[in-house]
């Protein structure tokens, strides 16, 4: 095979984008030259060969995970299985769910691991690994329409709070969801955990049965889906606020359930213009600045 | 598992461009969103732009850094605009704006303040260029079943829709609000969305394109009413046909009666029109409007008229009806019973009708962003808001907005419009409040700055700017008038 990986700085200088096949990764260690340097040097060892080390497991990656036993070999697939383990026993689920997440923490591992650096990201497809050191922190900007300008949100995670996986899941990414969340944004210990909670959650944002859902066997779509012959949304049509507001519900039900299980930090979810956000009541002023900015923006509108 | 749809089993192809080997159905793409399966083959899908052939089919580039690299100068070509796409605005407003920014044009010291308001007092003008029927004068129009706007006057030769402003934003429903801002953005970052009219039309407006009504794209402009289309072509007529009628919901003409008919001696046909007489040759009302003939509801021209007066019409008289586009002609002739029959065109009669839809410019929507800049707003330029907008009616500072010439409105406050197809792609963005966010910027000398309260302290070289923000050159103003494809 041909094929060679994409590895180049981005036209500032100073981030790094590495491609290979489906995955696209947006890197950026600050620290000092030198570690920088060290840093992207191990980011670009580890990233060679990484996906034909998945690719080798792909029909075991791609089969329900056993809540109890992994037999899967390699660090990244191990990984894989570990973030979806907890949720295989009452849920279907496959260690696709947390691929990009792994790859990102894995990215991620081989920086910090090679340089001492102030803050690091490694972003695969809005699924992002953190790294923090003592009086850093990360803003993360949530938008609804990446066709506008604009943030929705911001969130401030600084070196005290326990998340350094986001991720994002919802309809209209590149992986199939069976919810019809617009969006559900997750922060979490890792980004592993925080790809694969996302999941769950953006599949229990549902309204089963209701007609104004347009939904697609997988395998119609893909072919080699890991999600086989299960219906994916494939359209929402017009949703009543009432049913709007069911639909957020049993998404945030499920996340309260993951948040008491101390799986996942903090979670957004997003339907139709509406959000509802899931966070344990002491750390919400501090983690999400969101409620605080929105209510900031309604009384600055009359401008 | 179930098995696949059979018809599909053989269509599938198996990506190799990677090692996930994807199979990927026709029409779709593989896991990574690069390589697509295009009628059986396998096909990169992102674009490849090859500067050379953008070159040769004529098509526009835009500088990446007009000079090369940095210079570390003060920037002094004129096009070198710094807009406040991006720049993001602050809260509480009496903050100074994000970007204040000094650059040397001239040799005097120029301040651009650079800040995107947020508008809640805002809207859309919209022209519709057409004669169709859209609606009738102040009528809802609805995006997705929710109220936005209404229908305003008509202009010369097109519809006007005021849609938008702070009562459909914020004055009712949540959806409304929410419906009324994506259809305001969508609108002002020129993309289609399609408007429902209480009682009329359902029409696709997107700003530089054609308007699409009930489906039908729209393709030109009137050339007149039907009375000056009389005017303007009765010598061309002169000789080779007895009567002409040209059909509009608005003054629909008639030749022999026409002063222009008279000076040219035309005799009087008998013919019988229907409808209200304005003055010889012009009638009002002679059909109800609609998206037929010339803005009438009518398929067949002549239910217009009445029964020709036997005392002054003549068997094989010949009659031309055509539109205000001349999208729509058809050729009679009087039979024995002063009957009008259809008859084929004569090639003379073909080519007046050509010369009508010759003459008809290209129909087009376009919109007009206008938008009031609040007392906040201004604070974040000056602590002393109200100097800044007698500045900007003394037109001692100049208002931008994306970079794009703006009109202000005579009278109290900022209130401006401006032509969405003038300002970068998506310049336009939206806070969930619902209210728009557009970019603004003033532009000034730097001692008229500092005479109206600018935050001095907070002036900084254009130079600065380069580590933390992209520049490139605005496209120049005349250029956009072309169609984007």
């Amino acid at each position: 095979m041909t094929r060679l990986p994409q590895i180049r700085l981005l036209a500032d200088g100073k981030r790094l984008h590495l491609q290979d096949g489906p995955i696209d990764l947006i890197v950026e260690a600050v620290g000092s030259e030198a570690d920088r340097r060290a840093a992207y040097d191990a980011a670009v060892q580890r990233f060679n060969g990484l996906l034909d080390e998945l690719c080798s497991e792909l029909p075991l990656l791609r089969r329900a995970a056993d809540p109890d036993r992994c037999p899967l070999q390699g660090a990244v697939a191990r990984r894989m299985h570990t973030a979806v383990a907890p949720f295989a026993a009452a849920h279907f689920i496959t260690p696709m769910a947390a691929v990009a997440g792994s790859v990102a923490e894995e990215i991620l591992g081989a920086m910090t691991g090679a340089a001492r650096l102030d803050r690091a990201y490694v972003n695969n497809g809005g699924d992002i690994a953190l790294h923090l050191a003592d009086g850093e922190r990360f803003s993360v900007g949530l938008m609804d329409r990446p066709d506008a300008s604009g943030t929705m949100r911001t969130i401030v995670i600084d070196v005290d709070d326990p998340s350094r996986g986001i991720a994002t899941s919802g309809r209209h990414g590149r992986s199939f969801s069976l919810g019809i969340a617009d969006a559900v944004t997750v922060l979490a210990a890792t980004a592993s955990q925080a790809d694969a909670a996302a999941t769950i959650i953006a599949n229990a944002v549902d309204l089963p049965g209701h007609p104004a859902i347009m939904r697609c066997p997988a395998q119609d779509l893909q072919p080699d889906s890991d999600l086989g012959a299960r219906l994916v949304t494939r359209g929402v049509g017009e949703l009543s606020e009432a049913e709007i507001a069911a639909a957020l519900e049993a998404g945030a039900a499920s996340a309260r359930r993951l948040l008491a299980m101390g799986l996942i930090d903090n979670a957004i979810l997003r339907l139709h213009g509406e959000s509802l956000v899931v966070a344990p009541k002491a750390t919400e002023p501090t983690a999400l600045q969101a409620p605080a900015a929105a209510s900031a923006m309604e009384r600055l509108m009359h401008a | 598992m179930p098995t696949e749809p059979t018809s599909a089993a053989d269509d599938k192809i198996r990506c190799d461009a990677c090692p996930v080997m994807c199979y990927i159905k026709p029409g779709a793409a593989g896991a990574c969103d690069r390589y697509a399966n295009h009628d059986g083959c396998l096909v990169r899908v992102d674009p490849h732009i090859v500067l050379e052939r953008t070159v040769s089919h004529g098509g526009r580039l835009v500088p990446f850094q007009a000079g090369g690299d940095w210079d570390g100068k003060l920037v002094h070509e004129p096009d070198v605009f710094v807009t406040a796409i991006g720049a993001g605005t602050t809260y509480p407003d009496y903050k100074p704006a994000p970007f204040i920014v000094s650059s040397e044009v001239d040799g005097v010291d120029m301040v651009t303040v650079v800040t995107e308001g947020i508008f809640s007092y805002c809207g859309v003008k919209v022209k519709i260029d057409t004669d169709r029927y859209l609606g009738p004068e102040t009528a809802t129009v609805r995006a997705q079943g929710e109220a936005i706007g209404h229908v305003t006057t008509s202009e010369y030769g097109s519809q006007m829709l005021s849609l938008g402003g702070v009562h459909h934003l914020t004055g009712g429903s949540k959806k409304e609000g929410r419906v009324t801002c994506d259809a305001l953005m969508d609108l002002s970052n020129c993309k289609p969305v399609e408007l429902t009219i209480d009682g009329g039309a359902t029409v696709v407006v997107q700003a530089g394109y054609p308007p699409i009504v009930n489906g039908v794209p729209e393709e030109r402009m009137r050339v007149g009413c039907g009375s000056a289309t009389i005017g303007m072509f009765a010598k061309q007529w002169h000789g080779k046909v007895d009567e002409v009628v040209v059909v509009d919901d608005h003054i629909t003409g008639v030749l022999s009666e026409h002063q222009a008919g008279k000076v040219l001696d035309i005799p009087d046909s008998g013919i019988k029109m229907k409808g209200r007489r304005s003055t010889p040759g012009r009638y009002f009302q002679v059909a109800e409007p609609g998206t037929g003939w010339g803005g009438t509801m009518i398929s067949d021209p002549l239910s217009v008229l009445g029964p020709f007066d036997a005392r002054k019409a003549r068997p094989g008289l010949t009659m031309l009806m055509v539109s205000t586009t001349g999208e729509h002609a058809a050729y009679y002739e009087l039979d024995a019973a002063l009957q009008p029959v259809e008859r084929p065109m004569p090639v003379d009669l073909r080519l007046s009708v050509e010369r009508i839809q010759e003459n008809c410019e290209p129909a087009l929507c376009t919109v007009l962003f206008m938008a009031g800049a609040g007392g906040s707003l201004r604070a974040g330029v000056t602590d002393n808001p109200v100097r800044l907008t007698r500045s900007v009616k003394d037109a001692l500072t100049r208002v931008t907005s994306g970079g794009a010439p703006v009109y202000v409105w005579p009278g109290g406050g900022i209130t401006f419009m401006v032509d969405v197809t003038m300002l970068p792609a998506g310049a336009f963005g939206y806070v969930p409040t619902p209210a728009l966010v557009a970019p603004i910027e003033f532009t000034l000398k730097l001692s008229d700055y500092a005479a109206l309260g600018g935050h001095m302290d907070h002036v900084r070289p254009l130079a600065s700017l380069k580590d933390s923000t992209e520049t490139r050159s605005m496209p120049s103003p005349q250029s956009n008038g072309e169609p984007r494809s």
